[in-house]
């Protein structure tokens, strides 16, 4: 995605493209919600803190099961503890580690994926590797990871980046594959379409060829790859705190505030749907700027 | 093609037997104990027993060749025996589950009918649910059937079946008493009654793995379908006067299954992965129950012959979904 | 022989007349759900609770417990007793008498051969038996004749009531698994899955980790019990929803283990479709206080172990601080309600063992912070207690558990209160009690400051489970890690108490000694911070009559009496 930007960036114009790309992105309706939705989801999860200043971790055994009041907006849990603060701490956990690792693993993906589909000799190699790690079961996998990695993770980095820095690669590390194998599908069919044939017989380097011709042209299933990735990451997250892996069990994210609230559902129902609906925000709005943005970078779309 | 399924093909076998090593080691790397389970009233030196007696105080080669002869000649040479009535594997030890002690493959071959029927039927479903939204969606792009779709599927996709799954039961199980909430392995289909019984008891869990694959392929359908409709072969065709059907459901489609085949087929080994939440929220205890089952209580015969099979069936399909890809665009050639 | 049992049962049932006129198999089907699925049906191989309590519907012990924790009659025509002559004067040995006329559900007569055979079953060294502490320090069983059964002890053993007692030792049929010993127990599938028993119900169908299926017995002792012509024991899902389907769906009669919150239960009770029953016995949650120092600057082999003593914790002055400061009864309200009672006692029953000690019950939070000045812990600028520079700052940790997890919330804030700074950790349970000695995580390793964990003991003697604080029992790397004592708990004197504790013979006494040894772990020394006495907690129909629940021995020990509410 950045490289196909940075070239259209780069291409000598008296106006910048980065502006025709914001034109083409304007016109896209959904993707202008979508980024309005986004950004106040981060403005209550940043932002929301310096107003509502109330800790997330507070225990407040005299105010448990609490409905909407002006004391607790969003009502409190099973502790007392107020949902509005841990709706945004858990926020703060779940978009970062969501965003993170679906980074992390779209980019492994993409470059297994091109690498493997563009370059015969790699092919063997990379593909039988990640036959390898969709094998590999993810629950030993997972537990493997904390045992070796947390206590030197959280030395070297302190207790919270230690983790988190475990949990992205842990997500990332064991969700690449399908992406990889995708991009790789469509890079074997991009290989032998007329223009890469074409831009090969001016003699291209394979390095161009690749930021030039295809992966501007394997956008389209990374994206999809991406938005679905951002779900599931956050999903993961939480499963993994059932695991031990996950951060520290007073912190929250929205996958365990789902999780926990399943349970009380018929009682509380508010309290399923606040995390459910956050989740599904966010996947929403980050979908739809993957569509606008996909059009807008497509040169083919905008010239029209 | 032929050379290259066949060259595919033994490049499989050295594949498979560094990735079932890869397991192995993984398995014994990774923390816990069979003995997990054991309630922490037994004595530590009667665990030390238990332990010998499941053969855990061997080295780890020892074990890893032990499982390899199990799983490539005594299995098949039980299969063999079953079939032909034969005795050849008599008195062999077979692979055993550490925590039931019953053969491993009796226990996967008593769990399939239950994940084929309940995960495979979902996965059937999706897919064809999923292909004909895709394409909609993609040719009236923006259209409310499109933005529908979009919703639905993205809220499929976000939200979990543990979270789903319990929203079903309580609707359709607690207040309208429509399914039961729990699965009844146990149930034979022989008239129309207990047909329906089946049906019924099979909703549920269909309903919400379908929802998960369908709207996971559905987006790759539909973003592919994209693609292709703005490629100048379609104004090429449509110039030359193709009928819309003929253009869509055949120029179009056939260029964009390619990314989709791959989602398809990587899907396929995970039917048989089963689907461990929803099986265990609907109590199905088909694969994917005894896969979780058996990694929590680390036991380890039975993890790492599941994987294993889980690995035969992806390597299997991924050289399918290559081969569909030659079919799909005979362009692309692997020699 | 038929009329005879007939007659024999006739004049059972007259004495026993259950609320139901029923005869055998009168009442239809059964269904119970055990949320954790059921693996074998051999206890000897699988000591899981849910594996030994499905077990028990089909093959029984000599003697099993009742719901008071009294020793019953089951395959036997008495207890046998000093007083009656069963047990011999010295203790040293005792004699069971069997029942005459008793029948395994084939039809072939059960005889002191057949216990014989199953003590030698699983004191086979080759076996791996998961029940051999019921068999330990035993010289001999043999069978004097056909009903006899004389077992003779290494030592006097004060508690006979270990071999053949309770559902984690029943007897196996010998002409059934005779070719199933030693090595040999692990391959015999048909066996350990459809064990021949004198039970209720014999098996037709199982398939493990998923679902059981019954009959009745058509040999059972008493000919007009069951009441069920079928029982199946469903496994799978988590504890809720086991509750629901008995609770709201009304799919299953009855529902093992089901833990759930306080307000879920009063919800699904509401309903009117089921009711939830609790009992206590010994199972309790506790904070362990760490005697050692976790601290992960030490070198691996040196961690953790009796060479460095807690820089924080070896403070008795603390301990009991960190003890004062939790309020009990709130943690009861909110993990465990009616299923749960605030407790001080390590030991809480049987009754004649439970200490009176009930001091730690009143929450003390001003006292608790006093207790931490006095002990030179001064409060610092952000709240956290100072003392040389260090920070009074604890490590708390436990399994993946949602009462934990909300326990470990509300303690930390209590904590807090009084200076101390808390970081809380939850590790996977298969991990946490996995005693792989490779893992940083297990609770025997113990690399945290405090952890918190269920334990009990099993049947009603508490003797080997106070054995478990001597000084050599503490893990340590020479023991790769294995041992009881966790806490890494010392005192000469309480070793004394326990090696005292075992040649004593006379219940008043022992009953003294128990006391004793309990408080000087819990309230003398504070090693042991006993939060909660857990009850068993389980659902069943309210269309389900005759269930009580029993936490001495299996949860379905008197499935016998159940029967269909018209």
């Amino acid at each position: 995605m950045t490289d196909a930007v940075t070239l259209a960036a780069k291409r000598s114009s008296p106006r910048n493209q980065w502006w025709d790309v914001w034109d083409q992105f304007k016109t896209h309706k959904g993707a202008l919600v979508g980024l309005a939705v986004f950004f106040s989801i981060l403005a209550l999860i940043l932002i929301g803190p310096w107003f509502w200043t109330m800790d997330a971790g507070f225990v407040n055994l005299r105010a448990r099961n609490q409905g909407f009041s002006a004391a607790h907006p969003l009502g409190t849990d099973q502790l007392g503890r107020d949902m509005l603060a841990r709706i945004m701490a858990g926020g703060k956990v779940s978009i970062s580690v969501g965003l993170t690792a679906m980074l992390l693993s779209i980019t492994l993906g993409t470059t297994i994926g091109v690498l493997a589909g563009y370059f015969k000799r790699l092919e063997n190699l990379l593909m039988r590797g990640t036959d390898l790690f969709l094998a590999l079961p993810l629950l030993p996998l997972l537990l493997l990871m904390v045992t070796l990695f947390r206590e030197p993770l959280s030395r070297t980095f302190g207790p919270e980046t230690g983790i988190f820095i475990l949990i992205v690669t842990a997500i990332g590390a064991t969700s690449w594959m399908q992406s990889a194998r995708i991009v790789r599908g469509s890079v074997l069919a991009l290989k032998e379409a007329e223009f890469v044939l074409a831009a090969r017989s001016i003699g291209t380097p394979p390095r161009r060829m690749i930021t030039r011709h295809i992966l501007p042209n394997v956008m389209s299933p990374i994206m999809v790859s991406a938005t679905l990735g951002i779900a599931s990451a956050i999903i993961t997250e939480s499963a993994l705190s059932f695991l031990g892996l996950g951060f520290p069990p007073d912190f929250p994210t929205w996958g365990r505030l789902l999780f926990d609230a399943v349970d009380a559902m018929q009682l509380y129902p508010a309290r399923v749907i606040m995390p459910g609906v956050m989740i599904s925000l966010t996947v929403l709005s980050v979908n739809y700027i993957g569509d606008g943005l996909r059009d807008a970078l497509d040169p083919r779309i905008r010239g029209r | 093609m032929f050379t290259f399924a066949l060259r595919r093909f033994l490049i499989a076998i050295p594949t498979l037997l560094i990735i079932s090593l890869a397991i192995f080691l993984l398995l014994e790397a990774a923390p816990g104990d069979p003995l997990g389970d054991v309630p922490l009233t037994v004595p530590p030196d009667v665990k030390e027993k238990m332990r010998a007696a499941l053969g855990l105080d061997s080295a780890w080669y020892v074990r890893y060749l032990l499982w390899l002869k199990q799983f490539f000649w005594v299995e098949p040479l039980n299969l063999v025996d079953y079939i032909f009535g034969t005795d050849y594997a008599q008195g062999m030890q077979r692979v055993i589950s550490f925590q039931s002690r019953q053969p491993v493959m009796q226990i996967i071959a008593q769990r399939v009918p239950q994940t084929l029927t309940v995960v495979g039927m979902s996965y059937l479903i999706g897919v064809s649910i999923a292909l004909p939204i895709g394409i909609y969606s993609a040719y009236r792009q923006y259209s409310w059937f499109d933005q529908i779709g979009t919703l639905v599927s993205m809220i499929g996709f976000s939200v979990p079946t543990f979270f789903s799954g319990v929203v079903l039961i309580i609707v359709f199980a607690v207040k309208l008493q429509w399914f039961p909430s729990i699965y009844d392995t146990t149930h034979q289909v022989t008239d129309w009654a207990s047909f329906m019984k089946q049906v019924r008891q099979m909703a549920m869990p269909v309903m919400v793995l379908s929802l998960y694959n369908a709207a996971q392929i559905s987006r790759f359908m539909r973003s592919s379908m994209l693609d292709n409709l703005n490629q100048d072969y379609v104004r090429t065709a449509r110039a030359k006067g193709l009928t819309e059907k003929v253009v869509v459901l055949v120029h179009v489609l056939r260029n964009s299954l390619i990314p989709v085949v791959t989602v398809i087929a990587l899907g396929v080994p995970t039917i048989f992965g089963g689907a461990i939440i929803t099986e265990q929220v609907f109590k199905v205890n088909g694969l994917g129950q005894q896969l979780i089952t058996s990694i929590h209580s680390n036991d380890m015969p039975m993890v790492m012959t599941l994987t294993f099979i889980f690995a035969i069936l992806i390597v299997t399909f991924n050289l399918i979904a290559d081969l569909l890809y030659g079919i799909l665009d005979p362009r692309i050639r692997y020699d | 022989m038929k009329l005879k049992t007939a007659l024999l049962g006739a004049a059972a049932s007259l004495v026993f007349a259950p609320a139901a006129y029923a005869e055998r198999g009168s009442d239809g089907e059964v269904k119970i759900i055990y949320w954790q699925a059921v693996s074998t049906l051999n206890p000897y191989l699988s000591s899981g609770t849910k594996d030994v309590e499905t077990a028990s519907l089909v093959i029984e012990p000599l003697a099993g417990f009742d719901e008071n924790g009294v020793v019953i009659p089951r395959l036997v025509t008495e207890i046998p007793t000093v007083e009656n002559g069963g047990v011999s004067a010295d203790l040293t040995s005792i004699t069971w008498k069997l029942k005459p006329g008793l029948v395994w559900s084939d039809g072939t007569p059960v005889t002191a051969h057949d216990a014989v055979f199953t003590a030698n079953y699983c004191m086979d060294p080759a076996g791996g038996c998961a029940q051999l502490a019921r068999y330990e320090g035993i010289k001999s069983v043999e069978a004097l004749d056909d009903l006899t059964v004389k077992i003779t002890y290494n030592e006097p053993r004060p508690n006979p009531y270990t071999a053949f007692v309770g559902a984690t030792s029943p007897i196996l049929q010998a002409a059934q698994f005779a070719n199933c010993t030693g090595a040999a127990a692990s391959s015999c599938t048909a066996e350990n899955f459809a064990p021949i028993g004198t039970g209720p119900f014999r098996v037709t169908d199982f398939r493990t980790n998923d679902v059981v299926q019954m009959e009745a017995n058509p040999n059972y002792r008493d000919p007009a019990k069951p009441a069920f012509a079928k029982l199946t024991v469903k496994g799978g899902g988590e504890a809720a929803a086991a509750a629901r389907a008995v609770m709201e769906t009304g799919e299953f009669d009855y529902a093992w283990n089901t833990q759930i919150s306080p307000e879920v239960q009063s919800q699904m009770a509401a309903g009117g479709k089921g009711e939830f029953i609790y009992a206590f016995g010994t199972l309790v949650e506790r904070i362990e206080m760490n005697m050692t120092d976790p601290s992960p600057s030490l070198p691996e082999g040196e961690r953790a172990t009796v060479a460095h003593p807690h820089p924080i914790l070896s403070d008795i002055r603390v301990r009991k601080a960190l003890s004062m400061a939790i309020d009990r009864d709130v943690l009861v309200e909110v993990g465990y309600g009616n299923a749960g009672r605030a407790t001080c006692n390590l030991v809480p029953a049987p009754a004649m063992f439970a200490s009176d000690n009930t001091d730690c019950l009143v929450q003390d939070v001003e006292g608790a912070k006093a207790l931490l000045e006095e002990a030179g812990w001064k409060v610092g600028p952000d709240g956290i207690r100072v003392k040389d520079g260090a920070r009074l700052k604890l490590l708390y940790q436990t399994s993946v558990n949602a009462v934990r997890q909300d326990f470990q919330s509300i303690i930390k804030q209590w904590w807090n209160d009084i200076g101390v700074e808390v970081e809380l950790k939850a590790i996977d349970a298969g991990v946490y009690f996995g005693g792989d000695a490779g893992s940083p995580d297990t609770f025997q390793k113990f690399y945290a400051d405090v952890e918190m964990y269920a334990n009990n003991f099993d049947g009603t003697d508490p003797e080997p489970y106070l054995a478990q604080y001597t000084c050599d029992k503490a893990p340590s790397p020479a023991t790769q890690w294995q041992g009881e004592n966790v806490n890494r708990f010392c005192d000469p004197a309480y070793d004394a108490l326990v090696v005292e504790l075992g040649r004593t013979g006379e219940m008043g006494k022992r009953a003294e000694l128990a006391k004793r040894m309990n408080e000087m772990l819990t309230k003398d020394s504070y090693t042991v911070v006993p939060l909660v006495d857990r009850g068993r907690l389980s659902a069943r129909s309210l269309s389900l009559g005759g269930v009580v629940l029993n936490t001495w021995d299996s949860e379905l020990w008197n499935v016998s009496d159940w029967y269909r509410v018209k």
